[in-house]
C-alpha cells in the first residue's frame, strides 16, 4: 500500500513525514514526532484528549489521518508555552486548580484556546459548550471553567 | 485502533475525484469530514481499499440562497452551518439539527453531505431534510442527477447514491412566510445518538391553520421516518394542544424503533410521540413569530 510524503507544521516547526495512508495524526504527533502531550484516551471520538489544533481549529486528532493535515498547520500543547512562559489558559488551569489526573487538560486547554480566539468574554454557557466534546472524569468541570475564566481575564488584560 | 490498510487519494477537482470513485467501484469510499468513516474502519466494522479525499476540492463548501432555495454544498461543515445567519434567518430547524449533532469538535470537521450520505437512520440531519423536503444532488460520471429526499433512504447504512457518485450540493426550498421549523432531540449526553428526535416544518395559512406539514424521526427505525399520516391530519387543523397530540400518537404509529442501551421499544416510541408534539409546538410558534 501506498505512504505519502507530507509536510505541515506542527508548533510553528516545519515538518515532514512518509506515511502510510492509515496512520492517524494522533500517532503521527505522538509516535513519529514524540510529542507526548497529546494524549490518546477513547480513541473512537467521544473523549476528546487528543484535541489539537488543525490550522487553529479544534479537532480530535484520532479521527483526522495524518496525510490530510499535509500542508496544513497543527497546534499541540506543546506549542502553547512561549519562551519559557505559560500561555494564559496554563496558567489558569495551575492557579484555579483545573485538574487533578492532568489526561483530559491538553484537549481540555486547546478546547478554551480555540474558544478564547474567537470570543473574549465568554460566559459559562459558552465555555461549557465550548468543552462539551471534552471529557473529565476528575475535576467536575467546574474549576476548568473557573481556569477558562481566569484566562479570557489575562487575555483581555494584554 | 488503526484501519486495516487503504490507499488514499487527494484529488483537487469533482472530475478527478468521480473518475477515481469510478475506477474503483465498490471499494471506494468518499472520506468527507470523515466523523463517521474513520471511526467506522477503525472499529473495523467497515472496510475500503480506497478512500477518495474531497477535502482538498474546492468550491463545495457554501450555504448560499438562490431563486427561493437554501443551496448547502456536500462538503458544508456541521459548524458553518451553526454559525450561518441565513439559516437561522430561513430555516431555524437546520440550525437546531446542527448544533446537537456529536459534540463542536466533530462538528468542526463533519459535514453536512456526510451526515446524509453515511445513511445512518441515527444521523440528525435526515429527519430534518424530509421535514424540509430537501432534494440532494449527486455528481457522477454522467453529471449531476436531482434526488428527491423521500427516495435517498433506501435502507440502513444504503442510500441511493451509485458507486462513482458524490453528493455534491442540497437543496432546500425555503419556506414561505408564516413557516416555522423545529428539531427535538432526546439523547442521554453530548455526543449521543438520539434516543428519539423529531424534526416538524409547518406553514400556517390566513386564518392560522396549517396549510402543510412536514413531520420525520431520527433513529426510529432502519431508515429515517417520515410520519405521513400525521402530516396529513394537521393540514386544515388549527394548531393546539389537542392537535399537536393527535399528530404525535399517529406519528409514534409510523416508527418502527429496535430496543438498545437506550430504551426499550415502547419506551422509545412514547418519546418519539412526545417529541413530535413539542417539535410541532416549537415549529409553530416559530411561525406565528412568537
Amino acid at each position: 500500500m501506498a505512504t505519502h510524503r507530507i509536510e505541515l507544521s506542527v508548533n510553528g516547526a516545519k515538518q515532514s513525514a512518509e506515511v502510510p495512508s492509515r496512520l492517524l495524526l494522533v500517532h503521527l504527533l505522538r509516535e513519529n514526532l514524540r510529542l507526548t502531550g497529546t494524549h490518546i484516551g477513547c480513541d473512537t471520538t467521544h473523549c476528546g484528549a487528543c484535541t489539537v489544533l488543525l490550522d487553529g481549529t479544534p479537532v480530535k486528532s484520532c479521527t483526522v489521518l495524518a496525510v490530510q493535515a499535509d500542508g496544513r498547520e497543527v497546534t499541540t500543547v506543546e506549542g502553547l508555552e512561549k519562551d519559557g512562559k505559560l500561555h494564559p489558559i496554563q496558567e489558569g488551569f495551575w492557579e484555579k486548580h483545573g485538574l487533578q489526573c492532568g489526561y483530559c487538560t491538553p484537549g481540555m486547554m486547546l478546547s478554551g484556546c480555540a474558544l478564547l480566539a474567537r470570543n473574549k468574554s465568554p460566559s459559562e454557557a459558552e465555555i461549557r459548550e465550548a468543552i462539551s466534546g471534552n471529557l473529565c472524569r476528575c475535576t467536575g468541570y467546574v474549576n476548568i471553567v473557573k481556569a477558562i475564566e481566569y484566562a479570557a481575564e489575562k487575555m483581555r488584560e494584554r | 485502533m488503526i484501519p486495516s490498510q487503504f490507499d488514499y487519494h487527494a484529488p483537487t477537482t469533482l472530475a478527478e475525484a468521480v473518475a477515481l470513485l469510478s475506477r474503483f467501484g465498490e471499494g471506494a469510499k468518499v472520506l468527507s469530514g470523515g466523523q463517521s468513516l474513520l471511526p467506522l474502519l477503525k472499529l473495523r466494522l467497515g472496510t475500503a481499499e480506497h478512500l477518495v479525499d474531497i477535502g482538498r476540492i474546492p468550491g463545495l463548501e457554501y450555504i448560499k440562497e438562490e431563486g427561493g432555495v437554501l443551496k448547502i454544498g456536500g462538503r458544508t461543515r456541521e459548524s458553518a452551518l451553526e454559525q450561518s445567519e441565513l439559516v437561522k434567518a430561513k430555516a431555524p430547524i437546520l440550525h437546531d439539527t446542527a448544533r446537537v449533532i456529536a459534540d463542536p469538535l466533530v462538528r468542526n470537521l463533519a459535514t453536512v453531505g456526510g451526515n446524509l450520505a453515511h445513511g445512518d437512520p441515527g444521523n440528525d440531519h435526515p429527519a430534518t431534510m424530509l421535514a424540509l423536503d430537501a432534494q440532494v444532488v449527486a455528481t457522477g460520471p454522467s453529471g449531476e442527477r436531482v434526488i428527491p429526499i423521500d427516495q435517498f433512504f433506501v435502507g440502513l447504512f444504503t442510500t441511493a447514491l451509485r458507486p462513482g457518485e458524490i453528493l455534491t450540493e442540497i437543496r432546500i426550498p425555503v419556506p414561505p412566510p408564516h413557516s416555522g421549523g423545529a428539531y427535538v432531540k432526546l439523547e442521554r449526553k453530548v455526543g449521543d445518538y438520539a434516543t428519539a428526535a423529531a424534526a416538524a416544518q409547518v406553514a400556517l395559512g390566513p386564518n392560522g391553520a396549517f396549510v402543510k406539514a412536514g413531520i420525520a424521526l431520527t433513529n426510529a427505525g432502519p431508515t429515517p421516518v417520515r410520519c405521513t399520516k400525521a402530516q396529513q391530519f394537521l393540514v386544515g387543523k388549527r394548531p393546539s394542544d389537542n392537535s399537536f397530540a393527535e399528530a404525535g400518537r399517529l406519528a409514534a404509529e409510523a416508527c418502527s424503533p429496535s430496543a438498545d442501551r437506550r430504551g426499550a421499544v415502547d419506551y422509545k416510541r412514547e418519546m418519539a410521540r412526545v417529541l413530535t408534539g413539542r417539535a410541532l409546538k416549537a415549529a409553530v410558534q416559530r411561525a406565528e413569530g412568537r
